[in-house]
C-alpha cells in the first residue's frame, strides 16, 4: 500500500504534494529539473478569459523569511492555456492530475473559464481564485464578501464538469464566514491560504518597493497563520482542505495535515529550490517514520473532527 | 541548466563594496554564452530568493567560474563573508547571452559598460579576443575609487574610461563619452550592460544598428521563466518579455527600458 496516497473529491493523488498556483507556471521550465510525474498533482497559473499583462514592475520583493509578490495574474489567456499549456502537460504527463486556477474581474468571466477549462480531460479540479490580493477588480472582492462568494461559487459549480475548490483569503476578520458561504454554494473543498496583503518601503526612494505598492506575503513567515486558519476552517466545515502557506519541508507538510489539510501545495519554496516538491516527497516516508505515522490517509482520518 | 552546490575556491575584495567570487563545479563545463547568468541561493534560510549574477569568467578546464558582485544588502553581505570551501547552491547557466555568431576575425566591436554591469562584458571580451575579434571598451564609473578589472580589460584592447566626477578619464557620463569618442566610428557590433541611464544612452544611439545589444537587470523570483516577476514591456507595448528567460540580453529598440 502507498503510504503517501490521499484521496479528495476528483483527485486520486499518489502523494499529497503539488506546486501552488503562480509559483510554477505551467510546469514547462521545471520539467528540466525533474520528472513532473513525481508530483501528486499540479496547480497551474491562473487562467482568465483573455490574456492579462499583470502589474507594473518591480513585482517581487524579499522579506525576512518571506517574499511579497504583485504579479497581477499575468497569463496567456484561456484559449492559449487550453490549446497549448494543458495539451503540453497531457502529452508528457498523462497521469498527472491538473488543478486549474480560475480568475476573473466579474462573475461572467469566472463562469466562462470554469465552463470551458473543466472540459479538458487532464483538468481534474478547479481552484476558484477569489482571493488574489493584487488585482483591482474581481479577486479578493469576491473572497471577502460572503454574499458575493456564495453567488460566484454557485454559478461556477453549476457549469463546471469537475469538483470546485475555493481558494480562501487570509485577509479576513473571520475566515469561517466565507468558508460557510462557499460550502453552502456547493464547493467540493477549500484551498488555503492565499497570500497576506503586505507592503515594504525602500528607505532610499521613500516609495513602496513594489510597482503595485502592495503585494501578497508568502513563504515560511506566514506558515503559523496558515496552520491556524486551516485548523479553524477544518473545525467548522466538513469539506476537505488543500493546505498551503510557507511549506518548505516534509515536516511542514505534516504540520499542515495535522492542522486539517488533506493535501499540501508548495509555493515560494520552488523559488529557493526548483526541486522543492520532489525533495519533500522523497523526505516524507522517513519523516513519517520519525513521528510514527503509518500512512497519510490514517493521519487525515485521525485529525477528523465533528464540525462545530 | 543545472542546480549544483558549487564550492568557493577564492574570494577577493576588489573595491570598498565589490567582491570577486570564484566557484568550482560541473556548471563551468557547460558551454556558456557570455551574458548568461547564474542564480545563487544565499546560505541563510531567511533569504528565499536567489540572487542573479552575470558570469565574469569561465575556466572549463579547471571547472571554475567567477562572479563579481556588489554588497547592496544583507544577502550579498553574507556572500562576501563566505570562506574557501563553503558550498553555494547555484542554478545556471540561465538566460540568453550576447549573440556573436555573425562576427568574423578582425571585425571590431564596442563594449559599453558601467559599474557592476561590466562582469559579463569581461567574459564576452575574452571570448571575442580569443576568436580574433578586435575589442574596444568604453567603461563608466562614478569615481576612480570604484574602478575594478582595469588591467583585465586593458589586456584585451583599447579602453576608454568615463567618471561622473572626472577623477579618471573622461569627465561625464558614458553617453557623452560615446558622443565625444565614437560618434563616427563604425563597429560591427555593440554590446552594453550597466545602469538604466547607460542602457538608455546605448539604446538611443544604436537603435538602428543591426547588431547592438543591451543586457538588462530585473528583480526576479524563479529565474527560469515561470513566475512572470521580471517582465519588461516591448518598446511598442504589445508584448511582455521575461528578463530571465527571453533575456537578459535584448537587441536595441526591442524593449522599453
Amino acid at each position: 500500500m502507498n503510504r503517501l496516497a490521499v484521496e479528495l473529491p476528483g483527485l486520486k493523488l499518489k502523494n499529497p504534494i503539488m506546486p501552488a498556483s503562480g509559483c510554477f507556471g505551467f510546469g514547462q521550465r521545471y520539467a528540466a529539473f525533474y520528472d513532473l510525474n513525481q508530483l501528486g498533482a499540479i496547480i497551474i497559473k491562473a487562467a482568465t478569459v483573455t490574456p492579462r499583462t499583470g502589474n507594473p514592475t518591480p513585482r517581487v520583493a524579499e522579506t525576512t523569511s518571506g517574499m511579497l509578490n504583485a504579479i497581477g495574474l499575468q497569463n496567456p489567456g484561456l484559449t492559449a492555456i487550453m490549446t497549448e499549456k494543458l495539451p503540453w502537460l497531457a502529452e508528457r504527463y498523462p497521469d498527472l492530475p491538473v488543478i486549474a486556477n480560475v480568475a476573473g474581474a466579474k462573475e461572467s468571466d469566472y463562469v466562462t473559464v470554469c465552463q470551458q477549462i473543466s472540459t479538458v480531460p487532464n483538468v481534474k479540479a478547479i481552484e476558484l481564485n477569489i482571493s488574489c490580493p493584487n488585482v483591482a477588480h474581481g479577486g479578493m472582492e469576491f473572497g471577502t464578501d460572503p454574499e458575493a462568494a456564495y453567488a460566484l461559487t454557485k454559478a461556477c459549480c453549476a457549469v463546471s464538469q469537475v469538483p470546485l475548490y475555493v481558494k480562501l483569503s487570509p485577509n479576513m476578520t473571520d475566515i469561517r464566514v466565507i468558508a460557510r458561504a462557499v460550502e453552502a454554494a456547493g464547493a467540493a473543498g477549500f484551498t488555503m491560504i492565499n497570500t497576506l496583503v503586505g507592503m515594504q518601503i525602500d528607505l532610499k526612494t521613500r516609495q513602496p518597493l513594489l510597482g503595485n505598492r502592495t503585494g501578497g506575503l508568502s513563504g515560511p513567515a506566514i506558515k503559523p497563520v496558515a496552520v491556524r486558519l486551516i485548523n479553524q476552517v477544518h473545525q467548522s466545515s466538513r469539506l476537505p482542505i488543500i493546505g498551503m502557506g510557507g511549506v518548505m519541508s516534509a515536516e511542514d507538510t505534516l504540520e499542515l495535515i495535522m492542522a486539517g489539510a488533506s493535501a499540501v501545495a508548495v509555493g515560494t519554496a520552488n523559488f529557493s529550490n526548483p526541486q522543492a516538491c520532489p525533495d519533500i516527497i522523497k523526505a516524507l516516508p522517513q519523516t513519517m517514520d520519525r513521528y510514527q505515522i503509518k500512512d497519510l490517509t490514517s493521519l487525515i482520518q485521525e485529525m477528523a473532527v465533528t464540525p462545530v | 541548466m543545472l542546480q549544483e552546490k558549487l564550492t568557493v575556491c577564492r574570494q577577493r575584495q576588489l573595491t570598498a563594496d565589490v567582491f570577486e567570487l570564484t566557484l568550482q563545479g560541473k556548471m563551468a563545463t557547460i558551454a556558456q554564452q557570455a551574458g548568461q547568468f547564474v542564480d545563487v541561493l544565499v546560505p541563510d534560510q531567511r533569504y528565499l530568493l536567489r540572487r542573479p549574477f552575470g558570469i565574469t569568467q569561465v575556466d572549463a578546464a579547471k571547472q571554475q567560474l567567477t562572479l563579481i558582485y556588489r554588497t547592496v544588502g544583507q544577502g550579498t553581505s553574507i556572500l562576501s563573508q563566505l570562506k574557501v570551501g563553503a558550498n553555494l547552491d547555484t542554478l545556471g547557466p540561465l538566460g540568453n547571452g550576447f549573440p556573436t555568431e555573425f562576427l568574423q576575425t578582425k571585425q571590431h566591436v564596442l563594449i559599453i559598460g558601467g559599474g557592476t554591469g561590466i562582469p559579463p562584458l569581461y567574459n564576452l571580451a575574452q571570448q571575442l579576443v580569443a576568436r580574433g575579434v578586435q575589442v574596444t571598451s568604453a567603461i563608466g564609473f562614478g569615481t576612480q575609487k570604484q574602478i575594478f578589472y582595469e588591467a583585465e580589460f586593458r589586456a584585451l584592447g583599447a579602453v576608454h574610461y568615463a567618471t561622473d566626477d572626472g577623477s579618471y578619464g573622461f569627465h561625464g557620463h558614458i553617453g557623452l563619452l560615446l558622443d565625444a569618442e565614437f560618434a563616427t566610428t563604425h563597429f560591427d557590433a555593440i554590446y552594453a550592460c550597466g545602469p538604466r541611464g547607460l542602457l538608455l544612452a546605448v539604446n538611443n544611439r544604436y537603435r538602428e544598428h543591426p547588431h547592438a545589444y543591451i543586457s538588462l537587470e530585473s528583480r526576479m523570483a524563479c529565474g527560469v521563466g515561470e513566475c512572470y516577476a521580471c517582465v519588461v514591456p516591448a518598446e511598442d507595448q504589445q508584448a511582455l518579455y521575461k528578463v530571465c528567460d527571453d533575456g537578459p540580453v535584448f537587441a536595441t529598440g526591442k524593449v522599453a527600458i
